[in-house]
């Protein structure tokens, strides 16, 4: 006998994602899960968002990288409140890590939460946290063929970022044949290109974060 | 990888839904899975002989349906294989495009005794 399920096999991910979505809302809390390569600017650009908003926004951190704590201890070292996650090796965030992590977050005193996810372009693209916004970030150095690669993160991302372009000058990529290739495939996909090095584009990539939070 | 999370959450599914219907044992499971997802049958075919052991779908056959990325040229509506490095229509050379395919990752049915 045959029985039809018919069932989405994240669904109960979702559903997790869902409740962690209520729980932000109700505290006001506007989520942002960062997603890119291992190196693309994670961190840097955690720590660049949080120096330009001192004093403006009140900012809490996830840190989902692999291994090692060096990330938050950098980021703790800025004063806001940063949690570490412990994958215990895994590839990427689920709901159900957000939801365990968010237990520790002082969600009554901020307002925006940076979840670093951990360094990978196909794993974390499935999994729904319960953030608001999935910004992904591409950095030169990768080379402009990413898109086409890792096609389903393109996507679903609702900002992407080129990091690194101070590298433009020494290195081959075309951010316009990149950017035409994400829009192809994703109608509502804000592109800025910036330099957590130089600071170049970071007004940009902030003005957006705080209208998407003002929105909400 | 991410595919032990994903047997794991398949193997609910189908774990819950053959106790709903009270069978005895299930034969095999009928898995539809978009190639844009990046998971790998084998993978999960690794992962569920291991995390099955013990289960009601212990010794199941897995059958995976695999679903070639699919997309919609948003200018002149034509349907078309998504290919791997080029992006264009290939009916009118439009670039915006609507992936109506290759996303899939569902249960879609189990056979039970
Ligand atoms: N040249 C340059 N290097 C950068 C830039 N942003 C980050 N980096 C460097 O890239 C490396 C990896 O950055 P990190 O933020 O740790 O990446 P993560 O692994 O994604 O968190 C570090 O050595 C950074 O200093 C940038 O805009 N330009
Ligand atoms: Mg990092
Ligand atoms: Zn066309």
């Amino acid at each position: 006998m045959e029985i039809k399920v018919l069932k989405d096999i994240l669904s109960a991910n979702e559903q997790i994602a869902e409740r962690n979505r209520q729980l932000l809302d109700s505290k006001s809390v506007f989520a942002v899960n960062l997603m890119s390569s291992p190196g693309a600017g994670k961190t840097s650009l955690i720590l660049e968002t949080i120096k330009m908003l001192k004093g403006k926004t009140r900012i809490g951190v996830i840190e989902g990288d692999v291994s090692s704590s060096l990330d938050a201890e950098t980021i703790g070292k800025e004063g806001v409140p940063v949690i570490q996650i412990n994958t215990g090796g895994g590839c990427h965030l689920d709901a159900n890590m957000l939801s365990s992590a968010l237990s520790n977050v002082p969600l009554q005193d901020i307002e925006l939460l940076l979840i670093e996810n951990v360094g990978n372009l196909i794993c974390p693209a499935g999994f729904a946290l319960g953030e608001h916004k999935k910004v992904l970030i591409s950095s030169i150095p990768e080379g402009d063929d990413k898109p086409f690669k890792y096609p389903l993160m393109f996507h679903k991302a609702d900002a992407v970022l080129i990091n690194k372009i101070d590298l433009l000058p020494y290195l081959k990529f075309d951010t316009q044949s990149f950017s035409q290739a994400i829009r192809g495939i994703n109608e509502k996909v804000e592109i800025f290109q910036i330099s957590c090095a130089t600071g170049q584009g970071i007004q940009e990539w902030l003005s957006w974060l705080l209208t998407q939070m003002s929105r909400r | 990888m991410h595919e032990f999370a994903i047997t794991q959450s398949m193997c609910d599914i189908v774990l819950e839904q053959a106790k709903k219907a009270r069978v005895k044992k299930v034969g095999k499971i009928n898995l539809v899975i978009g190639e844009m997802t990046g998971v790998v049958g084998d993978c999960v075919q690794f992962y569920f002989d291991f995390i099955s052991r013990g289960t009601l779908a212990e010794g199941a056959a897995l059958s995976f349906v695999m679903v070639p990325p699919k997309a919609r040229c948003r200018d002149c509506d034509k349907l078309f294989d998504l290919k791997e490095f080029d992006w264009t229509c290939p009916y009118c050379g439009g670039n915006s495009l609507q992936i109506v395919a290759g996303k899939e990752l569902f249960v879609e049915s189990i056979e039970v005794e």
